[in-house]
């Protein structure tokens, strides 16, 4: 038992799965709000970080001014996204709704393979420092970064939906979209709101991974890694996004753990949330916080 | 009765025999032999002249084996209204399973098709038993992790698939003759394609087809007129997979080599992009979806060939990008048709007999 190695994948997992807590809680966002699967939840992420990147490099700008530039074509982005895309698709069945997505990740990502390359592009240094020691673990500043902004977009998450008139009309919506239309709640406008705000932190995630991990492609799996998290929370809770993105995120890890220590199959890092995905369908398929929903006749 | 030879304005069927046919006029059967024969003819060669350009009769065999797999898909996601993301670890499987069977066990590739179809659908049957608790989107992400588990596995079996070095896979025989070259291999996928979509056509037109039907229609109306749902969920992924069997079977022997990349999630993808582009709940239109999908890149490489001797031909971000802008145009493609055409080509071509049928009136 190598215990030092256990407890820096427990921190790493901790702060992917902080990570993996905040897309889910994105894809949560807009499967409460308007009833859509987002397979392109991961191309989010892509090509936020990408613009960012595109505009840190090109530009010379300060982190902060392509940040917020970013975030700001983002919101545009999704707004655009649903409106132009997803809004012809309501009232239609659920395999039309779940193709249209996935025909817009395969097409967003091959654009930015097209537009960027395939070669994982390092962000421009953000922190001096090259480690922070934490406990007598050195971790990466941006991990710390990471940390605290994920914590922070959870609290801010926390507070629009319990106090803000707009998180409200959201939930609102969320409940019953007729209750909420005759109390003068525009739907087409939740709808559009859900999808920025998805797009924004998405992308936000997104460029706090490619200050880590350098901007590639393969930052688009995070969408498909987000699904068993969702799964496992419910897929309409956004509390059991977190914990899910948490509990995830920190079984990778030990998955890794356990295979580099006695099993030695290799590549169990990558499969072992889909097992786990599967399990938790046969045996509880609405989730830890997920409403069960009654069919009755 | 000669009015019978003729397809008429209306409906005026008084038998379920007469609505459940496949040809309803004489002509229509015709028509189908017809087109049959025409594409037999096809890679016939007299001399140095070839009816057919080799490279359209390579084509015409990856319409084949890929138009197999996709009507699996169709009866699953069409008839059935089960998603499902992992058609193409399917096909792969079939393809692994056809080789090996052939290689380690010396079965001779004829039987070794159809047992690697066999075994494929007890694979199916086994990832398609979440089918009978889940339904719907949660189904689609169980599809889904099986797509990785699978494609792990590919990886991992050395002994099924020889790993990162791939496997090879003999060549097609039939009683001890060998199909040589592509113009001979066209028939046998020929042949097949055939057989799988008359057995697909049919299956339709039975208990079980209806079964299906009912089940994709209202599942809770279709359990209470004593559809067993869980016995029909999985056995519709069992024939699904069955086909994915058979056409990746015919893809290994075809390229008589299998590497484990390929089989991919955007394989999947591309699948279920067949059978939405060719139009969900039709039986040709699984044909007529992956014919496009096949030659949606042709048709693009074709423009950039045309492209290359004006001025905008020189563009590297065209020439280069090229395998992106083919795969943008297919993700492209299917969210275009999904909101302009959401039934699908097949639905076109009702909409283009209809209006021939009643030229010069429109109704």
């Amino acid at each position: 038992m190598n215990v030092e190695l256990l407890f820096q994948l427990i921190v790493n997992g901790l702060i992917i799965g902080t990570l993996y807590g905040v897309v889910a809680m994105c894809f949560t966002l807009i499967y409460k709000a308007s009833q859509i699967v987002n397979f392109a939840q991961g191309e989010f992420l892509l090509i936020g970080a990408w613009v960012c990147w595109w505009l840190l490099t090109t530009f010379q700008l300060p982190f902060y001014a392509g940040f917020l530039m970013t975030l700001a074509f983002m919101m545009v982005f999704g707004i655009l996204l649903q409106v132009l895309v997803l809004r012809p698709m309501i009232g239609e069945p659920i395999i039309s709704v779940i193709m249209v997505t996935i025909g817009l990740s395969i097409f967003f990502q091959a654009i930015m393979s097209w537009m960027f390359g395939v070669f994982v592009q390092p962000f421009p240094r953000i922190f001096d420092i090259r480690s922070v020691d934490v406990l007598g673990l050195n971790v990466q500043p941006a991990y710390l970064m990471s940390l605290v902004i994920s914590v922070f977009i959870m609290g801010g998450f926390a507070w629009f939906f319990k106090y803000s008139r707009l998180g409200l009309a959201m939930r609102a919506t969320a409940f019953d979209q007729q209750v909420a239309q005759s109390l003068g709640i525009s739907i087409k406008q939740m709808f559009a709101m859900s999808w920025a705000i998805s797009a924004m932190v998405s992308a936000l995630a997104g460029v706090v991974v490619g200050v880590v991990n350098g901007v590639s492609s393969a930052l688009s799996f995070f969408g498909i890694k987000v699904f068993p998290a969702v799964i496992l929370g419910g897929l309409d809770s956004i509390v059991g996004a977190v914990v899910g993105g948490l509990i995830i995120g920190i079984l990778e890890n030990v998955a890794e753990y356990v295979d580099g220590q006695w099993l030695h199959v290799g590549n169990l890092y990558t499969v072992a949330p889909f097992y786990v995905l599967i399990v938790i369908l046969m045996i509880k398929p609405y989730g830890l916080f997920g409403t069960e929903t009654i069919e009755r006749v | 009765m000669a009015s019978n030879t003729m397809m008429r304005c209306g409906e005026f069927k008084t038998t379920y025999k007469a609505d459940t046919t496949i040809f309803p006029t004489p002509w229509s059967r015709n028509f189908a032999i017809l087109g049959v024969v025409l594409l037999a003819l096809a890679p016939l060669k007299f001399g140095d002249f070839a009816l057919v350009d080799d490279y359209y009769i390579t084509l015409m065999i990856q319409i084949g084996y890929l138009g197999i797999a996709a009507l699996g898909l169709n009866i699953l996601v069409g008839f059935t209204g089960q998603i499902s993301l992992g058609h193409s670890a399917f096909f792969g499987f079939g393809a692994f399973a056809s080789a090996w069977l052939n290689n380690t066990l010396g079965i001779p590739v004829f039987f070794s098709i159809l047992l690697a179809g066999l075994w494929t659908t007890a694979v199916g049957m086994i990832v398609g038993i979440p089918a009978g608790r889940i339904k719907g989107l949660y189904l689609a992400i169980a599809t889904l992790a099986s797509q990785f588990i699978l494609e792990d596995f590919f990886s991992r079996a050395d002994w099924f698939t020889g790993g990162s070095a791939g496997s090879l896979a003999n060549p097609f025989s039939i009683f001890g003759y060998e199909i040589q070259g592509d113009r001979q291999y066209f028939y046998v996928v020929l042949v097949y394609v055939v057989v799988m979509y008359l057995l697909g056509t049919n299956l339709l037109r039975s208990r079980d087809g209806r079964a299906f039907v009912a089940v994709r229609d209202h599942y809770l109306s279709a359990e209470v007129m004593g559809v067993n749902l869980t016995k029909y969920r999985i056995l519709s992924f069992g024939i699904s997979s069955f086909y994915a069997g058979i056409g990746g079977a015919l893809y290994a022997h075809y390229l008589q080599y299998v590497s484990i990349e390929g089989f991919d999630i955007l394989l999947s993808i591309q699948f279920l992009g067949m059978v939405i582009i060719g139009g969900l709940g039709s039986v040709m239109g699984a044909l007529m979806g992956t014919a496009f999908m096949v030659l949606l890149p042709e048709v693009m490489d074709a423009g950039v060939s045309v492209l290359k001797n004006t001025e905008w031909g020189n563009i590297p971000a065209i020439t280069d990008g090229l395998t992106w802008i083919k795969q943008a145009s297919i993700g492209l493609a299917i969210v275009l048709f999904l909101i302009f055409e959401p039934e699908g080509l097949a639905h076109r071509w009702r909409m283009i007999k209809a209006y021939w049928k009643l030229y010069p009136f429109s109704y």
